[in-house]
């Protein structure tokens, strides 16, 4: 206060006035915004030393490195081709986002329109503590519980029954029957993306205006009708952009997939067939490879194009959910 | 309105009451249908929370003991009792003095830049840019990280270290702390920050004394969720500190971390050593559950 008083005072005496703390003003913004361009100079850096790590086997093998279905890193016939990976990485990501995605949205509405009031905050932390589990957890879990429960219970019977269609039975008929497969592989990444669709997709709910859906019951609608007729319709891009980060998030997870998927780089021609994806090869193969070897290099351009995938990805659907987080 | 209508909305045929009702009926048994199938949904999703902790729970409280927070990792006894059973104090030491070191790097960092995205740079073409970014950071695959810092960090001192899986866990802390820390600023009102400007304070007072006061739990909030979200991190780790089956707190050598233990050992194919690797995975996930529930307890408090 004093110190203030005698500011006050002195100030028509000063010719350019010095406000107290200027100095500090500058720096912290100063601090501020170096803090904010490390953030940029992060993603750049990651962008470019995969870029540059690659670049020998981008380089080595040209545009072939994308449709290669060749993967060798045995010493003196190394090959390398990045179709098996990305392929396994696209597909499981998308039979993840289809098993997930009904149940997801059930569980949204549950929470939003259907639960008891008192019900709704312990579900909520519930399926929240779900998406706190470390990937890992999810990868032994599958490994040691969903794999034979695949294998005796699912494969054989999906296989048999289903095997015999003609046209598509081949996608459920195989002969390894290990229980590693792109379909555990998906169920594990189905549950895992499960709380973070779930959980955008009520936060998208409760923005919808209840004026909105009070008119409709207003009008006699049922609750289902005011879920397709206003709550789907008012939130139809921001459903997407969470499926879409759902979809982002299992493009790129490591452990769990690495547990369930057999890692077998070879070309799966069913559901019940070991494969691998991006993430999964890396984490095998890159402890074990040489500094600056081929099939070093190999897997910092299948990491690459990684990034790149899930970059369009998130951005997407970052773009998508804009209306919700502004 | 019904007070008014003419009496003819009452004068309808059997044959329309008839429809009317079935249309009603079938209305209702398709919100019934679609109730009971959220239901099942919910119920899908408390299922597989539930089997993961009654697995971890069963198979992972079979070799929990003192041996475990007081021995090293030891090789596989299988078939021999009298030989040493094995522990996971260097995977707890490692993780713990990793997860300590990149808290203690990503949360300023996380701060600053949520606190530039809240105070300083509204609508700018630079902070929407940081932002975007940040969240991008958020939800990028963390095994990328892990190859970003083996080639920044790894190459050139030649060799796995604690520091490179320490720095790569930091750069995960940073975007968790940026997006908590900037929702919380911004819940602040305004009024509170000119009437510290009104009193004569400097914008950096304002900021340090007031606004961080006023979110100081939801700041913590957003670094115990950082820290919930490292303590489990796998696939960075593989590719910067590696793993280690000794004690070791040097910084310029591999070091243990649980979840790496975990999986090697889950992988290892000896019963006694994948029951050593559940017990582990009992202990993180407690760890990052507790964690997590904290944190969702001291935000409570705040609204």
């Amino acid at each position: 206060m004093s110190d203030m008083a005698i500011r006050v005072r002195s100030a028509p005496t000063l010719g350019a006035r010095r406000t107290p703390g200027s100095l500090g003003d500058k720096l912290f913004a100063a601090l501020c915004t170096v803090a904010g361009l490390f953030v940029l100079l992060t993603l750049g850096g990651i962008i470019v030393t995969l870029f540059l790590g690659g670049l020998p086997a981008f380089l080595h093998f040209g545009l072939d490195f994308l449709v290669s279905t060749r993967w060798d890193p045995v010493e003196g016939r190394e090959e390398f081709g990045a179709f098996i990976s990305v392929f396994g990485t696209v597909v499981t990501s998308i039979l993840a986002i289809i098993f997930a995605v009904p149940v997801a949205f059930g569980i949204a509405y549950f929470l939003t329109e259907l639960a008891p009031l008192w019900v709704r905050r312990p579900l909520g932390i519930a399926v929240e503590l779900l998406a706190a589990v470390p990937s890992i957890i999810y990868g032994m879990w599958g490994l040691f519980v969903l794999v034979p429960f695949v294998q005796m219970h699912i494969q054989l019977r999906f296989g048999e029954a289903l095997g015999e269609i003609p046209y598509v039975g081949f996608l459920f008929a195989s002969n390894s029957f290990a229980g590693t497969s792109i379909f555990s592989a998906s169920l594990v990444l189905a549950i895992m993306i499960l709380p973070f669709i779930a959980a955008t997709m009520r936060d998208v709910f409760e923005q919808v205006p209840a004026v909105y859906k009070e008119s409709a019951y207003g009008l006699g609608a049922t609750r289902w009708e005011v879920m397709t007729g206003v709550v789907i319709p008012y939130t139809r891009v921001s459903l997407v952009g969470g499926i879409m980060l759902g979809l982002g998030r299992a493009l790129g997870e490591t452990m769990a997939v690495t547990f369930v998927i057999g890692n077998a780089n070879r070309m799966p021609s069913s559901i019940f067939d070991p494969s691998t994806t991006i993430a999964s090869v890396i984490a095998m193969e890159f402890p074990e490879s040489l500094a600056g070897s081929l099939q070093q290099s190999a897997l910092f351009a299948i990491g690459f194009l990684l990034f790149v995938i899930s970059f369009l990805v998130l951005a997407t659907s970052r773009w998508l959910l804009r209306p919700r987080l502004k | 309105m019904s007070t008014t209508a003419p009496t003819f909305a009452f004068t309808r045929s059997a044959a329309e009451e008839r429809t009317k009702r079935s249309l009603g009926r079938r209305r209702g048994i398709v919100d019934r249908v679609v109730t009971l199938f959220c239901l099942l949904a919910t119920a899908v999703g408390l299922f597989f929370l539930g089997a993961i902790l009654f697995t971890l729970l069963r198979r992972g409280l079979v070799a929990l003991d003192l041996t475990i927070f007081t021995a090293e990792f030891a090789p596989t006894r299988y078939g021999d009792d009298s030989l040493p059973k094995g522990g996971l104090l260097h995977a707890i030491t490692g993780s713990l003095i990793q997860v300590a070191i990149a808290t203690a790097i990503g949360t300023p960092i996380g701060l600053f830049v949520g606190t530039y995205l809240a105070e300083y740079s509204q609508r700018t073409a630079l902070g929407n840019a940081v932002r975007f970014v940040s969240d991008i950071l958020l939800s990028a695959p963390s095994i990328l990280i892990g190859l970003f810092i083996y080639q920044i960090v790894v190459l050139p001192m030649g060799g796995f270290s604690g520091i490179a899986g320490a720095l790569a866990l930091a750069v995960i802390v940073v975007p968790v702390v940026v997006r908590t820390t900037e929702d919380m600023l911004q819940l602040i009102p305004n009024t509170l920050r000119e009437a510290v400007i009104a009193l004569g304070a400097p914008k950096w007072k304002m900021i340090v004394l007031v606004c961080y006061k006023a979110a100081l739990s939801g700041i913590v909030t957003g670094v115990l969720l950082a820290i919930a979200r490292i303590a489990g991190e796998t696939a960075p780790l593989l590719l910067t500190s590696f793993g280690n089956n000794v004690v070791s707190t040097d910084l310029s050598r591999p070091m243990a971390s649980l979840p790496i233990s975990i999986y090697q050992q889950a992988n290892s194919g000896f019963p006694d050593l994948i029951e050593i690797a559940w017990t582990g995975a009992l202990l993180v996930t407690a760890g990052v559950l507790v964690i997590n529930i904290l944190a969702r307890v001291l935000l409570r408090k705040r609204i």
